[in-house]
């Protein structure tokens, strides 16, 4: 099944909120070899101005991930993981993101077009805090094979 | 610390092990086995364990951890993602990033760093920009 045209255009309900945890950023920052004690020590990061430790920039792909499985598990859309690709990302930021962040994402499908016998999806991701202040935009660009004809 | 264009602001070479994959795949929450059983991976064509492309990116973006990390933020970031890069299970796998000053405006207190991300030579990120603002 080919990807279905008629998702371009189309937003999908945000995802339920995502509590950035002190660890979990503590974790991500480790596993991308961030350095920076900001990451780390919460006091690093008050001394700059923020709350709580501060999020390297690539962390909002796993507020983002939400937003693909909705997209995956859209019934009509024909996209089958196995056939999906990581083309471009992109992150827009506000603010960065801290501990303590209570993050929702809202998907749109911005742009599809074919190349080849692929597809190149293009979707965004529009992250709030609690109190609804942008905080984030990731562009997402995949490609998605043909699959069967 | 507001750069000249062209100045090289960051550079460093990160050795990735497969211990590397595991770890970003527990804290991203990416389990894609191609990440870490061979088998998947050759079984849909690939020579072996790939690094994540976001793992790729992210350890790129933090290379300006020292240089930016106190005196500014990034305020956007993106990349193509061209050339996997193979994470051998005994040798693993070196990626070499240099951060260099694309363009700069001091009033606006902003510039834009470009990361050249390479895997044995060869360019893994294409367009690997980074835009920063300074406090």
């Amino acid at each position: 099944m080919p990807v279905n045209p008629e998702l371009v255009g189309r937003v999908f309900p945000p995802t339920s909120p995502y509590l950035v945890g002190r660890e979990k950023v503590r974790e991500f920052a480790r596993a991308v070899f961030a350095e920076h004690p900001q990451h780390f020590e919460p006091e690093a990061a008050r001394a700059r101005g923020y709350a709580d430790v501060v999020a390297p920039p690539t962390f909002a792909i796993v507020v983002q991930e939400a937003t693909l499985a909705q997209l995956l598990s859209e019934p009509d859309s024909g996209i089958v993981l196995e056939n999906v690709l990581h083309a471009e990302q992109r992150f827009r930021y506000s603010r960065p993101i801290v501990a303590g962040d209570e993050l929702t994402a809202t998907l749109t499908v911005s742009g599809m077009r074919a190349i080849g016998g692929n597809t190149m999806l293009t979707s965004d991701a529009e992250v709030h805090d609690a109190a609804g202040e942008h905080v984030v935009t990731t562009t997402s660009v995949l490609v998605v094979g043909g699959g069967d004809e | 610390m507001i750069p000249a264009v062209g100045d090289i602001v960051a550079e460093r070479t990160v050795h990735l092990t497969r211990e590397s994959l595991v770890r970003y795949a527990g804290a991203s929450g990416d389990f894609n086995p191609i990440h870490y059983r061979d088998d998947v991976a050759q079984s849909v064509g690939l020579p072996g364990v790939l690094a994540h492309g976001m793992l790729t990116m992210g350890v790129a973006v933090s290379t300006l951890d020292g240089w930016l990390g106190s005196s500014g933020t990034v305020t956007e970031y993106g990349v193509r993602f061209t050339r996997p890069v193979p994470v051998d299970a005994e040798a693993g796998a070196q990626l070499s990033v240099v951060a260099k000053a694309a363009e700069v405006d001091a009033d606006a207190r902003t510039a834009r760093i470009d990361l050249t991300v390479t895997h044995n030579g060869i360019t893994v990120l294409v367009k690997a920009q980074v835009r920063v603002r300074f406090a």
